[in-house]
């Protein structure tokens, strides 16, 4: 094939890919460098050094992020899970549930979180506590948290459910497996990889909400977000900047096994 | 799934571990960012066996908002400003404190005992005062600083390098003050004029910004910046070309004042709080933090003997007088919101 | 939200039609309660009266609505004109999110293309190339941004250095900085569903006309761009949507001095404003915008598996 008419390679493309990638990571890089500098202000260069990772820990501020950082695993954990539950459950009515009225409207009803805009939801969910008076804290977080995810759960078990031919469950029942055999040693083990992405992906979604938290949160309770954009607020800081590429480091751990485990559970 | 479920446990019952253990002796602060010494927290924590958290805000309007989107009743104390306390009392969400439920009230200063905003201090304490107005990097423009021009009208050099306050009380307090009228005007003519020298005011600034108040002083991002004194003293700690300016019309005075908030979780350990900041030695480690002044006698030996020439603190013969923001009524203030969303549209 | 409702084929059987009510109990507890009664709530809200300083009283009113399209001058007793405040701050974050969409597309789109074409076994890894930055949080992502772009920043000091420019480019606090700033935080979301329907299309197509002498950007344009329009448009949607509500790059980076949707809607709660009728009326036409675009482009999307069908 020449070069004029191979399709699958367009003049240009691979230089575009590379910007997209420059654009994408030179800010990350940029704060990682900087979070290596020595120096308490971040516009002079003065060597490196690890103080603001100590800092992190030990410093004046260590207290608060460390209890935001325990405050934005569990309740990413909690929502995550329950999303991922919910989801799947919903997954099989949809897909698995033949055609029935209401489903345009369930559809509807569960893609609701990713149509409205973050800011329309976060206060929808602040009048809505507030109208039947429930104090903020902890638990208005958890329970705004699992309303978003769930959509986010949702999609790729869908979609992996789509990918599944029903013919091997008609062919287990057909063998006198009952349905919910069918369901737990057929159908469940053919969609884990699309369940485990859905609960990353409704995991690091959890983690990452700001706009939500900050209307819903209560008072003395922060989560890794808030907690960075009260202190960045005040201008960017040298241990922002470290935390900041300890994120950096878990989210590529995170993808890095997720990458893993779908790749395994593809081969079994 | 299992390993998930398993993990997912054993957070919830991590989390609500962690909340039970942490019930007895608790505070909730609500307070300005970047004001109140880490350190003087922990001692406060460790004197009376309890556990402070404290949470903040960035203007006294984002504290009441917060405070009515059903932050009442979890926190204890908060630290408005001096006509913002009058707002809350008016509005109901603050606590009565009674006589002799503060050991050390004794201690205020007799100018702060007894303020308009909080007649017999029934429900605050006098925390620190001081002035807001503007700095100027020296090094950008050298002429006359001490005149609001520098912000309304501002030469070409100072043009597109002006950060305001990103709060409505202290740009319009501000505005008025440079145009002479007296605050909450209900005079039409004089607020259309307001609202026509603010919107052509707007083409020479750069961003509108409280918690970066500072830094974008140091950074060099702008040379212009509208700070309060104290805040502004750490600048120029950072940087010294910079300096704060009185302006001959006149500029900003305040008081932050801490307050028993209603349906405090914690009202006992509040008033232990309250106490704790109406003695001097405490206070004293404020002032010397956020570098303002304090309304507590017999703090003198504590402070730091820089405070008393800081020139943020001192202003020069012949400057301006300083203005308490006032609290307007409601058909007022929403001409004044009005002028405010003009502005920012 | 691309093709979760697609019909037909043998994946879709109804094996569990006998459950399905008590499989969907949940979703439709925990959405109906947490995600409806909050928006119908807010409904509400934007028909009550205003109490000073935030909150409510529950009487009727239309002044939010009112506020939102009359303008009655500053002192509210002129005869009513229509208000273009807010027309222009939506209008304005229209604008910002539409270029900051625009400017993804013609990044995202040849990137997802020359990952989809790589051989099977690379191409998770550039797709896990592109998701990583996602992954880290969008406040550190546009803290960064702006540290990167200070006058005095990394960005500027490298363009000196260089001798490309002798004087630092001014891009913070400026309509540029907000559209980088939305650019940025979403490219992702622009890559992922074109790839996505890229990698499914057969290309087998594409080298039939260029067999018959199609030109590449003749058989681009007109065999396979039809056929990926479905992701692009998500694609598109996936950007221009949460750009719209966006506060964080306006405040960040365009130094809150323009009022976006998204920041005029938090000045009603947080701010000092304190409307809270006035800032559920915004919140709710912004709703209704974006469920009428999502409303085209459901059927769009109707049509385009009509089509696929026959």
């Amino acid at each position: 094939m020449t070069a004029k008419t191979d399709v699958r390679n367009y003049p240009g493309f691979i230089a575009i890919t590379i910007l997209c990638l420059v654009i994408l990571y030179a800010p990350l890089l940029v704060v990682t460098a900087y979070s290596f500098n020595a120096s308490a202000s971040i516009t002079i260069w003065e060597g490196l050094s690890v103080r603001w990772y100590i800092d992190v820990f030990t410093g004046p501020e260590s207290a608060k992020f460390k209890s935001a950082a325990m405050n934005s695993f569990s309740i990413a954990l909690m929502a995550a899970t329950t999303a991922t539950i919910i989801a799947t459950c919903a997954a099989t009515a949809m897909v698995r549930g033949g055609k029935f009225r209401g489903r345009t409207l369930s559809f509807g009803l569960i893609s609701l979180p990713l149509m409205v805009p973050e800011i329309v939801t976060a206060v929808a969910t602040l009048i809505f506590f507030n109208a039947i008076g429930f104090t903020r804290g902890y638990t208005t977080i958890l329970a705004a948290h699992i309303a978003f995810c769930i959509p986010f759960a949702y999609l790729p078990i869908s979609a992996r459910m789509q990918g599944i031919e029903g013919t091997y469950e008609q062919a287990a029942q057909d063998l006198y497996a009952t349905r919910a055999q069918a369901f737990r040693y057929i159908l469940l083990p053919l969609m884990m990889p699309g369940i485990i992405s859905g609960f990353l992906l409704a995991f690091i979604i959890s983690l990452d909400d700001f706009i939500i938290t900050n209307f819903v949160k209560g008072a003395g309770i922060e989560t890794l977000p808030t907690a960075i954009f009260g202190s960045v607020k005040q201008g960017i800081k040298p241990n922002i900047m470290a935390i900041s590429t300890m994120l950096l480091g878990v989210s590529v751990v995170m993808v890095t096994i997720s990458y893993f485990v779908s790749k395994k559970d593809n081969t079994q | 799934m299992k390993t998930l479920l398993k993990a997912s446990t054993a957070a919830l019952a991590l989390s609500i571990a962690a909340q039970g253990a942490a019930a007895e002796g608790k505070l909730v602060i609500y307070h300005w960012f970047e004001y109140m010494p880490q350190e003087l927290l922990e001692k406060f924590a460790a004197e009376h066996d309890v556990e402070v958290t404290m949470d903040t805000y960035d203007s006294n309007e984002a504290m009441l908002a917060s405070l009515k989107a059903g932050g009442l009743g979890t926190y204890d104390v908060a630290v408005p400003g001096d006509y913002m306390v009058k707002i809350m009392a008016g509005e109901g969400i603050l606590d009565e404190i009674a006589e002799g439920e503060l050991a050390n009230a004794g201690n205020m200063m007799d100018e702060w005992a007894d303020p308009a905003f909080d007649p017999g201090r029934k429900h605050s304490i006098p925390y620190q005062w001081g002035s807001t107005s503007f700095m100027v990097d020296r090094e950008v423009y050298s002429g006359d600083i001490n005149t609001t021009d520098i912000l309304f009208n501002p030469p070409a050099e100072l043009s597109g390098k002006i950060n305001m306050l990103d709060s409505q009380g202290e740009v319009l307090a501000m505005a008025a003050l440079h145009m002479g009228i007296e605050q909450c005007s209900t005079d039409r003519d004089k607020l259309k004029a307001l609202n026509e020298m603010l919107t052509g005011a707007k083409a020479h600034w750069a961003s509108f910004n409280s918690d970066t108040a500072k830094e974008v002083l140091v950074s060099g991002d702008a040379a212009v910046g509208q700070i309060y004194d104290g805040f502004g003293a750490k600048a120029r700690a950072e940087k010294a070309s910079l300096e704060y300016a009185f302006p001959t019309q006149g500029y900003v005075v305040w008081m932050d004042n801490v307050v028993l908030l209603k349906d405090a979780p914690n009202r006992e350990n509040a008033l232990k709080f309250m106490n704790f900041l109406l003695d001097p030695e405490n206070i004293a480690a404020v002032s010397n933090y956020a570098r303002y002044a304090l309304g507590v006698n017999g703090a003198g030996e504590y402070l730091d003997p820089e405070l008393a020439t800081l020139p943020e603190a001192n202003p020069p013969a012949g400057s301006g007088a300083g203005a308490f923001i006032e609290v307007c009524d409601e058909q007022t203030q929403s001409v004044y919101d009005q002028i405010w969303t003009n502005l920012k549209k | 939200m691309a093709g979760g409702a697609s019909p037909g084929g043998s994946a879709t059987t109804d094996t569990y039609a006998g459950a399905r009510n008590w499989l969907l109990m949940p979703a439709w507890l925990v959405l109906g309660i947490l995600s409806l009664a909050p928006v119908a709530m807010m409904l509400v809200y934007s028909f009550l009266t205003k109490e000073f300083r935030g909150g409510v009283i529950w009487e009727f009113s239309l002044a939010a609505y009112d506020q939102f399209f009359f303008d009655r001058g500053l002192f509210g007793d002129e005869p009513p004109r229509i208000e273009w405040t807010y027309i222009s701050i939506f209008w304005r974050s229209i604008w910002q999110a539409g270029l900051a969409t625009l400017m993804s597309l013609l990044i995202g789109f040849p990137t997802a293309y020359f990952i989809a074409t790589r051989p099977e076994k690379v191409r998770p890894i550039w797709v896990f190339l592109i998701t990583i930055p996602y992954w880290v949080n969008l406040l550190i992502r546009t803290v960064s941004m702006k540290f990167l772009l200070r006058d005095n920043g990394p960005l500027n000091d490298f363009l000196m250095s260089t001798g490309l420019i002798g004087e630092p480019i001014h891009i913070i606090n400026t309509n540029f900085a907000v559209q980088l700033g939305l650019f940025y935080s979403y490219l992702p979301f622009m890559v992922l569903p074109i790839y996505a329907s890229v990698e499914r299309y057969n290309f087998t197509l594409s080298e039939a006309a260029a067999d018959l002498y199609a030109s590449k950007w003749v058989t681009l344009r007109r065999i396979l761009l039809p056929t990926v329009k479905p992701g692009v448009i998500a694609g598109c949607i996936l950007v221009f949507v949460p750009s719209l509500g966006s506060f964080l790059a306006p405040d960040l980076l365009g130094g809150a001095k323009n009022f976006m949707i998204g920041s005029l809607i938090e000045e009603q709660f947080k701010g000092s404003a304190g409307n809270w009728p006035f800032g559920a009326a915004i919140a709710m036409v912004l709703l209704t915008m974006v469920l009428i675009l999502l409303l085209l482009f459901a059927r769009q999307q109707a049509r385009a598996d009509r089509e696929a069908g026959q």
